[in-house]
């Protein structure tokens, strides 16, 4: 993962809240094998609109999402920050994120900064009376500046260092091989095993056709 | 102080304490993969030169992109068909096992662990799909997880997290006839809202919760995540037990009398401490319909379209003004003179044999609206031979509706079955986003009960707006 310390870019408002993770991507870009490619599916519902805010010129080329609150709800679709990143999004602020998406996020060094409403509604002001204006994120002193203002974002302590150092998960926990290997020692005989493989007795399902 | 139930069966599975502010490494118990959300975990396994760590703790089956009918033919949409192939081809590459398209065992990945007892009390499961919450039902630690997280229990099967926060919803009296574990969890969704269980995990509680049966828990359990919550829990009880006993994967002999004595201990203490609780009174609940496009924009089925300018809070009102518009709905209208065109009976929700057989009492004997397309689509190839044994689908059938093959289908618009743009359904499924069930499509989540009695009257209804009964069977011979 690529080390995140500091960003500059186009500020986008999103005046909405509860965006969801189907808003994002749409279940039918889904099916895809690959971690890329995703960039045409971000908000495709939306962007057949042309007031939709990625359809103004201006903001097209941004990478720094200012969104209402709950963003990110709903499926656990990682898809949903692949196609924000692969779109060209670096950071996404809002009030309040989804568990998961913001989970899904930090593993794929898309910043998710938490600020306040009040901060919002201020950034949205300023991005939006001037289209086109950037928006720098410093993860290191935590604050988003734009023009004159700068305000604080939260993020979880350990996202950040993570992030700041471009650390992937498994290989963090792969380090501690021999706890996991101990505590599987210790695991109670009851506990199921997928393998070998039981089930009720084998049947033929039949196929339903349709109906004409 | 005692401590609650999603506090202790943390602990049971506490790999290595964080410290210095890094997370908690948690041990998981069962692993189980769809199509759609581990491809580029497989392949970051082969990258990286990983296997997986535990095979015989992961599963895999084939749900989200299968088509519900002509399941012996190849798969007729190209990049479904390589998605498919593609789980295929990686549970054979690293030894899962698999229960693939026509198998007895296929099915809704949630729907299928449980039917198979590898759902137990005192696990942890994993799935990289919002609705593992499901498997909370069982007194489990249950979450959904996204692809890079997949990656890593394959690799490692742990995951590093940090603690949740605890909410104690209880559900306390009886609830009215009519009735149904999902309006429960509407409701409840209603109340906190969309983000409310955001960070928590939510220990369903109270006497309502108590008399449930297992597959009704599953819903309350299943939709926990709409509300935003990590996960849902219902402590385990002698009804839990009794549904896990003699399946398959249930322990035996010593183990199962090993397991019931743990399984017994998992309670919240007395004395433990939530750091937040709501309370709902079951008598209070009526059938809930949604209105809007997010699950928390749900009312009683008796009131009508809430006036967007009546919403206190502005985001509210800007979310009700949208969610009107894309549901092509006026602030005023009774919800029952809603006309639906589609009603779609299935789900992780409520694809299991109980609702199957709620929704079939109803409408035997009763004729549907010519109106109303209806789709019922089993959870499981089991659940729909078990209402293949029990005469289900000919009930189903006789009324007019489509009787298909399990999968996802309506619920997400990843599959043939999808709604049109600006066409209605009352869907027993669990999100009512826009484009969920295809795009443009418009959709009210409903319970099994209202379905049914939707798609005899063509109008979002309950049981009772039916005539007293109908003439030419006798209500209840199913049961």
């Amino acid at each position: 993962m690529e080390k995140f310390t500091t960003h500059t870019g186009v500020g986008v408002p999103l005046r909405r809240s509860n965006v969801d993770t189907d808003q994002i991507i749409p279940a039918v870009y889904l099916k895809r094998v690959t971690k890329t490619g995703f960039e045409d599916a971000l908000f495709a519902a939306w962007r057949g609109d042309p007031d939709f805010v990625l359809n103004q010129p201006e903001y097209t080329h941004g990478s720094v999402l200012v969104a209402g609150p709950d963003f990110g709800t709903g499926s656990s679709r990682e898809h949903a920050v692949w196609a924000l990143k692969d779109y060209g999004f670096k950071v996404v602020l809002a009030t309040r994120f989804a568990d998961i998406f913001r989970g899904n996020s930090g593993k794929q060094g898309l910043l998710t900064g938490v600020i306040s409403q009040e901060s919002i509604e201020l950034l949205w002001k300023l991005i939006e009376t001037e289209p086109g204006k950037q928006i720098t994120v410093s993860l290191e002193d935590r604050t988003v500046t734009c023009g004159e203002l700068t305000v604080p974002f939260e993020i979880d302590d350990y996202v950040r260092w993570r992030l700041m150092e471009g650390l992937d998960d498994i290989d963090l926990t792969l380090q501690h091989q021999d706890d996991i290997t101990a505590f599987e020692a210790t695991r109670a005989a009851w506990r199921p095993k997928t393998l070998p493989a039981k089930t009720e007795p084998k049947e033929h399902v039949e196929a339903a056709r349709p109906v004409v | 102080m005692g401590t609650t139930l999603a506090e202790k069966l943390w602990n049971d599975h506490l790999v290595r304490k964080g410290t210095d502010g890094a997370p908690d490494l948690i041990y998981i118990d069962l692993h189980m993969c769809h199509e759609v959300t581990s491809p580029q975990a497989f392949e970051g396994l082969r990258l990286a030169g990983r296997q997986v760590r535990r095979t015989d703790l992961t599963i895999a089956t084939e749900d989200h992109n299968t088509p519900t009918l002509n399941i012996d033919l190849p798969i007729a949409d190209e990049t479904s068909r390589i998605q498919i192939n593609t789980l295929r081809t990686n549970a054979e590459e690293f030894g899962v096992r698999i229960h693939s398209l026509g198998d007895a065992d296929q099915g809704v990945v949630h729907v299928v662990g449980p039917q198979l007892g590898l759902t137990m009390p005192g696990m942890t499961v994993v799935c990289g799909d919002s609705h593992t919450s499901t498997h909370g039902a069982f007194g489990a630690l249950a979450f959904g997880i996204g692809t890079s997280e997949v990656e890593h229990v394959l690799a490692t099967q742990t995951l590093p997290l940090k603690a949740f926060k605890t909410m104690a919803v209880n559900v306390e009296g009886v609830l009215p006839r009519g009735t149904t574990a999902k309006d429960i969890i509407l409701a409840v969704i209603a109340k906190i809202g969309t983000g409310g269980g955001q960070g928590y995990v939510l220990e369903y509680r109270g006497e309502a919760i108590r008399s449930l049966s297992m597959e009704a828990r599953m819903t309350v359990c299943n939709m926990s995540i709409e509300a935003g919550a990590r996960a849902g829990l219902i402590a385990p009880d002698q009804t839990t037990f009794d549904y896990v006993e003699g399946r398959p994967h249930a322990p035996e002999g010593e183990d199962w009398d090993a397991a019931l004595a743990y399984w017994r201990t998992l309670v919240t203490d007395d004395d433990a401490v939530f750091d937040t609780e709501i309370t709902l009174h079951a008598s209070d609940l009526e059938p809930f319909v949604t209105w809007g496009t997010n699950p928390g924009q749900g009312l009683p089925i008796s009131a009508s379209v809430p006036n967007p300018e009546d919403f206190a809070d502005e985001s509210d009102r800007e979310a009700a003004k949208n969610a009107l518009e894309y549901m092509g709905l006026t602030p005023g209208t009774p919800l029952k003179e809603i006309a639906v065109d589609t009603v779609f009976l299935g789900s992780c929700t409520n694809g299991r044999i109980e609702d199957l057989r709620a929704a079939a009492e109803i409408i035997q004997g009763r004729t549907k609206a010519d109106s109303v397309r209806m789709l019922v689509v089993p959870g499981s190839a089991r659940v729909r031979l078990q209402a293949e044994a029990e005469g289900l689908d000919q009930v189903f059938i006789d009324f007019g509706a489509e009787w298909r093959n399990a999968g996802c289908s309506m619920c997400l618009g990843m599959n043939p079955d999808q709604l049109a743009p600006q066409e209605r359904s009352a869907s027993t499924s669990n999100r009512n986003f826009e484009g969920r069930q295809g795009k443009g499509g418009r959709t009210h989540l409903v319970s099994p009960l209202v379905a049914a009695a939707t798609a005899v009257r063509g109008t979002l209804s309950t049981p009772a707006d039916l005539d007293a009964a109908p003439s030419n069977s006798a209500v209840g011979a199913l049961a």
